[in-house]
């Protein structure tokens, strides 16, 4: 359910909604983290849902120790009406009975807010990739139809790669063919959701293996960047992404000194 | 989730997601039934006394609401606050879990206590000591706050944690331990009495339900969280809480030299488990 912090509530009418799949070493998450520090995007709201676990914390992405102490929960919206943009940050797992009520409140809310397309930033088990998608990029996407009839074109000058389907049999027959994505939590899940009620979806997912997940949020966020021009790049240099001040740490404490 | 030859159901933790966890779709007319069953038996069951529900105006009028979670805040309190002066109990929580002891029966042993001050009757105090799954923490604080008037509200919690939750770039051996950090709803407006919660320390299961409904129904409240380097209930973790109290001292009065009886009882819980060399 949605609650707006203020009293009214904010119109998300043709906006662009990118949302992040907990999945595979979190990578959709850290990304969606990336766009939300780079463009210093205010909350205006909570995702506020039985579906997830609870979790609380302050301000992940506090830049001075007057905005540290701000409450931050586990599912919030962010919006810039400027850019028409509005980003719904997952930082907590889906209780596993309840996958299927979270994505049909996700879908619902969506639909009642009108958003003019939703960007899912996922990942997916490297370790699953077939002999076609190891000798390539890792990055791959998918449309669901409402949205193919609208950005297909533009989606093909920029060279990307459409995530493959398999075979549901291999080596013994070829002939059913099935999107797999494993490590994707919610990904196939939410896209079928989408595909079936007319929602234009985009997924944006990255192969990868849990560890320092750092690096493929860096090239997912860059991704998603060619293809919507969310940070301007000046040339061929990568755009320059603000790291919050939550992911320090992220390997533990530091270390005792009585340890050398 | 998976379900063990006891019958008791585990979930399963990783931080890689399987794909085919959404095997419902296809789940028969059996599996829906069973599913709904142990819905049933993970409810949440919230009883309030006779006396509450009869005497006060529906929803429950007060003016802070005080809850303990874990063995060292709920002992502080019983030892610090509820010895002194006199409360009754005005209420229960009861629910059913992988971590229940021996009873099948949902709604047996109480897990959680609520207590009012029979002089003051505008503090309600609740202690618990019980693992509340994941899956139950919303219905609980959606349930137990459903009773009460939230307008005029303030919320304090207590919580225990251990330090190797805590993270900090100083090595932990630096700071004296047990110690407190605080964080606030964005109503909360009094002053916090410990650090604040660093960057990027974060607080999950019943104080972050509790604190999430607060930040999004704009109900002020503060959780002081102590982190302590001992397992078992201790006096001093417990006196690390005292800093915390201040806030409520015009309407708590706080036992400065608690109740030995009762510090005995709390300790001594933990200290019969272990009966090896005794």
């Amino acid at each position: 359910m949605f609650i707006p912090v203020g009293c009214s509530a904010p119109s998300f009418k043709e906006f662009t909604l990118i949302m992040p799949a907990v999945s595979v070493g979190n990578v959709g998450q850290f990304a969606t983290d990336l766009v939300i520090s780079t463009l210093h995007m205010p909350r205006v709201g909570y995702f506020h849902s039985d579906c997830l676990v609870p979790m609380v914390g302050n301000n992940p992405y506090a830049t001075s120790p007057e905005d540290s102490s701000e409450l931050s929960t586990n599912a919030e919206v962010y919006s810039l009406p400027d850019l028409k943009l509005a980003v719904l940050q997952i930082r907590a797992p889906i209780i596993q009975t309840k996958y299927r009520q979270f994505r049909k409140s996700v879908v619902s809310w969506i639909k009642t807010n009108e958003f003019s397309k939703v960007v899912l930033l996922s990942s997916c088990h490297a370790h699953h990739r077939d002999d076609r998608q190891l000798l390539s990029t890792p990055l791959r996407y998918l449309l669901t139809p409402a949205l193919q009839s609208v950005v297909g074109d533009g989606l093909q000058k920029l060279d990307w790669k459409e995530m493959e389907k398999v075979s549901a049999f291999p080596g013994i027959s070829d002939t059913e063919q099935r999107l797999y994505i494993p490590g994707g939590g919610v990904t196939k899940t939410l896209y079928a959701d989408c595909c079936s009620e007319g929602i234009p979806l985009a997924v944006l997912l990255i192969f990868c293996s849990e560890g320092d997940n750092m690096p493929h949020a860096f090239a997912l966020v860059n991704y998603l960047n060619e293809w919507l021009h969310l940070v301007e790049k000046p040339g061929n240099v990568a755009a320059r992404w603000k790291i919050p001040s939550s992911w320090k740490l992220l390997f533990g404490s530091g270390f005792p000194p009585a340890l050398f | 989730m998976m379900a063990t030859f006891f019958g008791e159901v585990l979930s399963v933790y990783s931080r890689a997601v399987e794909e085919d966890e959404d095997e419902l779709e296809d789940e028969s007319e059996e599996d829906v039934q069973i599913r709904r069953e142990i819905e049933n038996k993970r409810e949440v069951h919230v009883h309030w006394s006779s006396e509450i529900t009869k005497s006060t105006d529906k929803p429950f009028q007060c003016s802070d609401f005080i809850i303990g979670v874990g063995h060292n805040a709920a002992g502080f309190l019983s030892a610090f606050v509820l010895s002194s002066g006199s409360w009754e109990a005005v209420g229960s929580a009861s629910l059913w879990n992988e971590r229940s002891r021996g009873s099948s029966q949902p709604a047996g042993e109480p897990s959680c206590r609520f207590y009012r001050s029979a002089g003051c009757s505008s503090v309600l105090i609740c202690l618990c000591t019980c693992f509340v799954a994941e899956d139950q923490l919303f219905q609980w604080t959606e349930k137990v706050f459903g009773f009460i008037q939230t307008r005029g509200l303030q919320v304090l919690v207590l919580s225990d944690a251990s330090v190797s939750e805590y993270t900090t770039a100083d090595p932990v051996s630096a700071s004296p331990v047990p110690f407190l950090r605080a964080l606030k709803s964005s109503a909360y407006q009094d002053r916090v009495h410990c650090p604040m919660m660093e960057q990027p320390n974060i607080v999950t299961c019943l104080p972050a339900a509790v604190l999430s409904h607060c930040q999004v129904h704009q109900i002020p409240a503060v959780l002081y969280q102590c982190y302590s380097d001992v397992v078992s209930p201790d006096t001093v973790t417990m006196e690390t809480y005292k800093p915390a109290l201040p806030c409520l001292s015009k309407l708590v009065t706080l036992d400065s030299s608690p109740s030995i009886d009762v510090l005995r009882k709390v300790v001594k819980s933990s200290e019969s488990q272990s009966n090896l060399y005794t």
